[in-house]
């Protein structure tokens, strides 16, 4: 056996360490986009975007249940991917029509960008009372379908290793629809009129005016991206883990240090800034004991966890790694502040 | 007419508000709700202090508020002499190695010209100190938590009055203010609030699960009192004699000697209860009033005019050759500071410390609805902000309820949506909160007390 020493580490790793940050990571990516081009176009922080996410999750579960009462299952898929294109559009819509009602007054009065963070933190607690008085503030999991991909015990059968590797279908799930919607949304800015406008309107505003692009029709496309965004993010997280409110709104902070570390207003960032906040978040509180005794001789085996964090500190990383960054380059890694 | 007596009128209607509460309710929930009002006033003349006069934005008011109710438990605790008698040292150790790195730190990062070899000692020392804690500082927590851990298990404070933990508590928060706004206030200003809220969160991680610091979410209760307890009132002589004199009509009309001995009974734990919280009404009103003072002082003095000339135009003051990082990092020293207060005396008044119950909506995005209701830059302003937010945040809740049974009295009792509206009727007071919020700053965008623009003549 000593020669599978080096492969069950491995296996170790990608089983606690690596699926479950990349799964977390495409998340994050998801949100933070929406973060980053509420930044880009409308210029301002988002602090209602966890609480959106909520918005978003809540009608893809209200949805599902309509379903399953129904009978309508997607068999081995979850439910709630049937009913995420539903949960999408009338996100979209809600989101339109927070616009109309809120944020275009202080569009027209040309407010500061501090002023709009001010109202999206009304609209936060406003989203969060829906949310609370529509499905209630306790955690619920609306996940049905195979749960697995490949389990700990078959892995460990058909390879003949002592470390078995289980990946969860959501785990797949969310990378596969993460990479998905990141493609569309890169072909859409890049390629698309529509898309090559919002950019033109993220870049110079007054340039983008003369040249005859409608505002309100790129903040029009900005949010009903963002809401279907956060909406996929949403499901995702919840599909992954379970739905809570409050720890969607917790959210926030690993979100937004996603978008600034990256750079925010650059999506390429917030793409990148998800995966760096949730590989440092993983890794620094995963505990590595097993993983050097399989790779260390056995008198030389670490005595602790060998835990660089508790986990009760994952805020403190995305924190830490925030600071850092803004410290060495505060621009972020990729320049931002446009598309 | 209206406009000349805003300030007035503003606070006859909180008055009458809580005198109608007083009347309805009872006068206890209504001095209750006032001494909450007045810890929310003051949290809010923190955030106004910064917000109002230097437009910063802290999204980390909770990390402060439970900053300074830990300085409370610190200062007021009895100290636990086991504790520290086995494991006094290693804890004494590591908080000289975290001392000796944070200085060797700032001085590298001060006379280190070059830019790598700064970051490479930066590292090799927090590597070094890492090391140096796991020696000393985790052995030494699991001892301090082992010892007694249903009653104790943790370090305990120093034993002294609790009220000086409200000084000590300012400077707690202004050492913490010190070192986020050093790193941060250079930055764009968004920067500031996320990294704000980030270190708030951070701050309650700290709390909840340092538990040979704070005991985590097994709490500290049993705090001791600035004021008295209401079972040595009880009991004492003169307190019942001056409850009797104070209803003298009311027992001299009831006949019977036992019938009186009742009334008078209820009436002195009623009073009992009343008497402290007037206590503690009396003491709140003093530091309030003080912090009024001191920040009506720096308002109109040359200093205030400056902060208020760099938040209107950043390039204009720094042209003069104002600095700016330099101003804001004093304001918001100051500003978290006297939310640390807040924080303390909201910990004494609860005679308990529960890190649990510290959530960012209720202290940290509610004070902000404070000032900007209240109306920014201005101090009476976010006094009635205060007042006003926390009144409707406590009423919030049995209004909904009323509003919710009636709209849905239509419906029979066991329905399941009726059960549904009902049971959710608490969240309504977040909705009431955003509604609030959302429309002054649509229609009345500088508050209902707006700063006075004060121009030389």
């Amino acid at each position: 056996m000593e020669n599978y020493d080096l492969i069950n580490a491995i296996i170790l790793l990608a089983n606690f360490v690596i699926v479950p940050a990349l799964s977390y990571g495409s998340q994050l990516a998801l949100a933070a986009l929406g973060i980053t081009l509420v930044y880009a176009v409308l210029r301002f922080s988002n602090f209602a975007h966890g609480d959106l996410m909520a918005f978003g999750t809540m009608i893809a579960i209200l949805i599902t249940w309509l379903f399953q009462s129904w009978g309508l299952t997607a068999g081995v898929l979850p439910t709630a991917l049937i009913a995420l294109p539903f949960a999408m559009a009338l996100t979209a819509a809600f989101c339109l029509i927070t616009d109309k009602v809120i944020y275009k007054f202080y569009r027209e009065q040309k407010s500061q960008p501090v002023v709009f963070m001010i109202v999206s933190v009304g609209v936060m607690f406003i989203m969060n009372a829906i949310v609370r008085f529509i499905i209630g503030p306790k955690d619920r999991t609306f996940f049905d379908g195979e749960k697995f991909i490949i389990k700990a015990v078959e892995f460990k059968s058909y390879t003949g290793l002592p470390e078995g590797l289980s990946i969860k279908s959501t785990q797949v799930l969310t990378i596969v629809i993460a990479l998905i919607t990141m493609m569309a949304l890169f072909y859409f800015l890049q390629k698309t009129k529509m898309g090559k406008s919002m950019r033109a309107y993220s870049n110079n505003e007054d340039l983008a005016l003369l040249s005859g692009i409608n505002p309100d029709r790129v903040v029009m496309i900005t949010w009903i991206i963002v809401g279907m965004l956060a909406t996929i993010a949403g499901v995702l997280y919840g599909l992954d883990k379970s739905f809570k409110p409050f720890t969607y709104f917790q959210l926030l902070l690993p979100m937004f240090a996603a978008a600034i570390v990256g750079g925010i207003g650059n999506p390429l960032g917030a793409v990148a800034g998800g995966y760096i906040i949730a590989f440092s978040e993983v890794m620094l509180t995963y505990a590595y004991k097993k993983f050097f005794m399989y790779l260390l001789p056995t008198n030389l085996e670490p005595s602790g966890l060998m835990q660089f964090l508790s986990t009760d500190y994952k805020f403190a990383i995305s924190f830490i790694i925030l600071v850092i960054v803004l410290v060495i380059r505060p621009t972020g890694i990729f320049r931002g502040k446009t598309l | 007419m209206i406009e000349k007596y805003r300030t007035q009128l503003a606070f006859l209607v909180m008055a009458l508000l809580l005198i109608i509460v007083g009347v309805a309710q009872s006068w206890s929930v209504s001095i209750g709700i006032f001494n909450l009002c007045i810890v929310s006033a003051i949290m809010a003349m923190g955030v106004n202090l910064q917000w109002g006069y230097a437009g910063l934005f802290n999204a980390g008011v909770m990390g402060f508020t439970a900053l300074g109710g830990l300085v409370a438990v610190l200062i007021s605790h009895q100290p636990i002499y086991e504790a520290w008698s086995i494991a006094g040292t290693g804890m004494l150790i590591s908080l000289f190695i975290v001392i000796v790195a944070s200085i060797s730190i700032f001085y590298i990062s001060k006379h280190v010209n070059s830019v790598f070899k700064k970051r490479f000692l930066i590292v090799f020392v927090i590597l070094l100190a890492a090391i140096g804690l796991g020696n000393f500082y985790g052995p030494s927590v699991n001892l301090i938590e082992d010892i007694n851990p249903a009653k104790t298990g943790f370090l305990g404070g120093l034993g002294m009055p609790i009220i000086f933990s409200w000084v000590a508590a300012a400077f707690a928060a202004a050492f913490l203010a010190w070192i986020i706004g050093t790193v941060t206030l250079g930055l764009r200003s968004d920067y500031l609030a996320i990294a704000t809220l980030g270190i708030s969160e951070i701050v309650i991680a700290v709390l909840k699960h340092e538990e040979w610091l704070s005991r985590g979410v097994k709490n500290v209760t049993g705090l001791p009192r600035p004021v008295p307890y209401e079972i040595r009132l009880q009991e004492s002589e003169w307190f019942i004699n001056f409850i009797e004199r104070l209803n003298s009509s009311k027992l001299s009309a009831i006949e019977t000697v036992s019938s009186k001995q009742d009334l008078l009974n209820k009436l002195v734990i009623e009073g009992s209860s009343i008497y402290v919280k007037l206590c503690y009404a009396g003491l709140f009103i003093m530091v309030l009033a003080v912090l009024f003072f001191l920040s009506q002082l720096a308002l109109n003095s040359p200093w205030g005019r400056m902060l208020r000339a760099i938040r209107d135009n950043e390039v204009a003051a720094s042209a003069m050759g104002k600095n700016i990082v330099r101003q804001h990092l004093q304001v918001f020293i100051l500003g978290s500071a006297i939310i640390g207060i807040a924080g303390a005396m909201l910990t004494t008044l609860d005679g308990q410390f529960t890190p649990g119950t510290y959530q960012p909506l209720r202290f940290t995005f509610i004070i902000w609805v404070m000032v900007i209701v209240g109306g920014s830059g201005n101090n009476l302003g976010s006094i009635f902000g205060g007042f006003f937010i926390w009144f409707m945040w406590i009423e919030a809740e049995p209004i909904s309820i009323a509003f919710i049974s009636l709209v849905t009295s239509g419906l029979d009792y066991g329905n399941p949506i009726k059960m549904h509206l009902i049971a959710s009727a608490p969240h309504m007071r977040l909705f009431i909160m955003g509604a609030i919020l959302l429309i002054t700053l649509r229609f009345m965008p500088r508050g209902v007390i707006p700063e006075k623009v004060v121009r030389p003549r």
